[in-house]
């Protein structure tokens, strides 16, 4: 009954010139997607699947929210393995490698056929499609990607007598505006706080890259963390705890700091840009976004999921998939998804929407993600991903922690990702 | 001769009686195990080769995974930790319930509650009571003019915090258990002993704690089965970190299978699970079964 007239004027009109052959013809799709960042995104997508099957009635889409990243490669990955997989899934950009090797998924390359469906697969920011190729290939088409940004609440910084328009450059102003805060709090506030739980590996990168220092090979074989760079950059996040009394002791917990920030208990926070809409609803106190600062160069790794069509769906039900992948990742559509989140739009054309556009000019901060993907890198992906992340994971925290100096703990997660990557290095 | 037929129609009929549970047995318990045998033998194919027979090389490289060992060892400070102090809580608070007491069928649900509550749930809540800024327990203790702690970021803090939630969410299970059997204790023995002037100390030690045995022992077989697999709320609270503080042996052997796609190690440290609590059920059929009076 929501359906406007005219529309359902043509839905019968259409069935009846070809009931039987529409019902025979429908497809069923499965997919798995995450949320990793809190909120009703689940709203959100029920409403665009929603959206896309009144406008497709031949295909059924059932989108089930799988809990975070791990969580979803691991429902798709089980149902695989039972037997009933599904046709299509958003994972973490960064199990590519992993799905490849488990035989998983397919190219986009080859499910493509028109000249317009190539256009399609060209059409994304190029920084996006990093972690989603191989091999010249394109497996991943990006849906909810990130890059980690700054936030910061102006307020604080007016009450520490700095410049509220003026966020942090580089490491260095980072680490003093940090500690004024703190000081002129008289210690109620923390100048910065940057996650240490959840994706510590992918903050790390972070500051590695600042300082000018990628953390693997091009092809996912290699992995360099005891560059030296890469321990200057650890050594860096340490002394915002240990020399400038800026950021907490001991790791800080990705799920609970965007209500940190909220709260007020801290004047900074590096999170993922996919917290924006959310940060704007709640927040009490007037706020920035800005690109991470610098120390020999800006940079970020970008994050998030991609789109993956699985081999065990038979053709028919790929074309489909790749029909609704492609209704996603629209223009329109990817304005939407990132007015409604804050996450990316994926295509230089969703920042051309009238939608996208009156929103940034509203809104700057939905522009930075954007911008900062000019000094972007790839999400840090290898074989055996999961083993070698974790290995960083525990190299940041036990540095962090106290535990071990950075030197010492990066060398140890070297020797750790060098041994499982061996078979893949010759 | 028509007796034979008899019998044997009778041993037919409990064949038959036994048979759903012998197939659901052997579907889910008997067959994983041995197919989870066979896979900790195995090096698994790579890029499409066969898996190839490798004996016990895998527990040999499980035994200098100094990992493994720090896993296993927060799992036994985290049994130490959980059972007993959930137990005695439990008895306490049951003995506490059975008495007279105003409201008392609203301090038993108040004790029960974390129960009911799933787990994942229950972590969510914990997250934000730990939460080192914005969270109630250092909310509290700076009120008191107490510095906070990092409950789950410090590595000397973090595995004790994972355990006194488990036991908050364990007690109040257990406490009905005991309710229930405290409950079953006959009252004569209560006005006998009142009658001889027997103190409530002796009459507790002599006479209620001996027959509360088989619950006891009942209550310490579920906390320890509780404490191998504990794994959900490593996912909410901490993820076994930082650095491995808090990863617990099935978290461990989550991680393996499905972050790490490794079923091999998975599988090799799922048989020394199972072979170390094959060791605890002997001890108990053997030792603690004949010791317990059973009413």
């Amino acid at each position: 009954m929501r359906l406007r007239i005219p529309f359902a004027m043509t839905t019968l009109a259409a069935g009846l010139l070809s009931a039987a052959q529409v019902n025979a013809n429908s497809v069923d799709l499965t997919m798995y997607y995450p949320v990793s960042v809190g909120g009703a995104l689940t709203d959100v997508i029920d409403n665009l699947v929603e959206e896309f099957e009144s406008e497709h009635p031949d295909i059924n889409v059932e989108a089930i929210y799988a809990g975070n990243y791990d969580d979803t490669r691991v429902r798709a990955m089980s149902a695989i393995e039972a037997g009933d997989a599904p046709q299509l899934s958003v994972l973490f950009s960064i199990d590519l490698y992993e799905l490849i090797e488990q035989n998983a998924i397919v190219a986009f390359d080859d499910l493509v056929e028109t000249d317009e469906e190539r256009e399609w697969l060209d059409s994304f920011y190029p920084g996006l499609m990093e972690n989603g190729q191989l091999d010249g290939k394109t497996y991943g088409i990006p849906f909810q990607r990130s890059t980690i940004v700054l936030f910061w609440n102006k307020d604080a910084f007016e009450a520490a007598g700095l410049d509220p328009e003026t966020p942090p450059e580089n490491w260095q102003e980072m680490a003093e505006m940090a500690a004024t805060v703190r000081e002129a709090s008289g210690g109620d506030q923390w100048g910065v706080m940057v996650p240490s739980t959840g994706y510590p590996y992918w903050m790390f990168q972070a500051f590695a890259f600042q300082n000018g220092h990628r953390l693997m090979s091009e092809d996912g074989t290699e992995v360099y963390f005891n560059d030296p760079a890469a321990i200057e950059a650890l050594e860096y996040w340490v002394s915002l705890t240990t020399e400038h009394n800026a950021m907490p002791d001991g790791t800080i917990e990705w799920g609970t700091l965007r209500q940190n920030f909220l709260e007020e208990s801290t004047a900074m926070m590096w999170h993922t840009t996919g917290n924006l809409t959310a940060v704007r609803s709640e927040a009490n106190f007037d706020f920035g976004v800005a690109m991470l600062p610098m120390n020999t160069q800006r940079g970020s790794p970008t994050g998030g999921g991609n789109f993956y069509i699985f081999e065990d769906a038979s053709e028919e039900e790929q074309r489909a998939a790749m029909t609704f992948i492609r209704w996603m990742t629209a223009p329109e559509r990817a304005a939407a998804w990132s007015i409604e989140t804050g996450y990316m739009g994926v295509s230089p054309a969703a920042y051309e929407t009238d939608a996208l556009q009156n929103y940034v000019e509203e809104f700057a901060p939905a522009a930075v993600a954007r911008d900062q993907l000019e000094h972007g890198t790839a999400e840090l992906s290898t074989y055996q991903g999961g083993r070698v992340r974790r290995a960083l994971d525990n190299a940041v925290q036990a540095a962090l922690t106290g535990q071990m100096t950075s030197e010492e703990a990066l060398n140890q997660a070297q020797r750790e990702a060098e041994g499982v990557l061996r078979r893949y290095a010759r | 001769m028509a007796e034979m037929t008899s019998h044997r129609r009778m041993q037919l009929y409990g064949a038959m009686l036994l048979l759903p549970a012998a197939v659901l047995l052997a579907t889910f318990a008997y067959l994983p195990t041995v197919t989870t045998v066979i896979n900790s033998l195995f090096l698994p194919g790579f890029r499409g080769a066969p898996a190839e027979f490798v004996g016990l090389e895998n527990y040999q490289l499980l035994f200098d995974d100094p990992t493994f060992w720090k896993v296993a060892r927060n799992n036994l400070i985290y049994a130490v930790g959980t059972i007993p102090t959930s137990i005695a809580l439990a008895l306490g608070m049951a003995l506490f319930v059975n008495g007279k007491l105003r409201g008392r069928g609203f301090v038993r649900m108040a004790y029960f509650t974390p129960t009911i509550l799933p787990m994942i749930a229950a972590a969510n809540i914990w997250m934000f009571f730990y939460a080192p800024q914005i969270g109630l327990f250092n909310k509290l203790l700076g009120a008191l003019g107490f510095s906070g702690v990092n409950w789950l970021g410090d590595p000397s803090m973090a595995l004790g915090s994972v355990i006194v939630m488990s036991v908050w969410k364990e007690a109040g299970f257990f406490m009905i258990f005991y309710l229930a059997a405290l409950q079953g204790i006959a009252p004569e023995l209560k006005e006998a002993s009142d009658l001889e002037g027997t103190s409530r100390w002796s009459f507790f030690w002599r006479v209620t704690f001996p027959l509360l045995m088989p619950t006891t022992l009942f209550v310490l077989i579920n906390a320890l089965i509780n404490a191998v697999r504990v794994v959900d709320h490593l996912f909410i609270l901490t993820k076994g970190g930082p650095n491995n503080a808090t990863n617990l042996l099935l978290y461990y052997v989550y991680e393996n299978a499905f972050s790490f796609f490794d079923r091999t190690t998975a599988a090799t440290i799922t048989v020394v699970i199972l072979l170390v609590l094959a060791v605890v059920a002997t001890v108990k059929f053997t030792i603690l079964d004949r010791r317990t009076h059973y009413q």
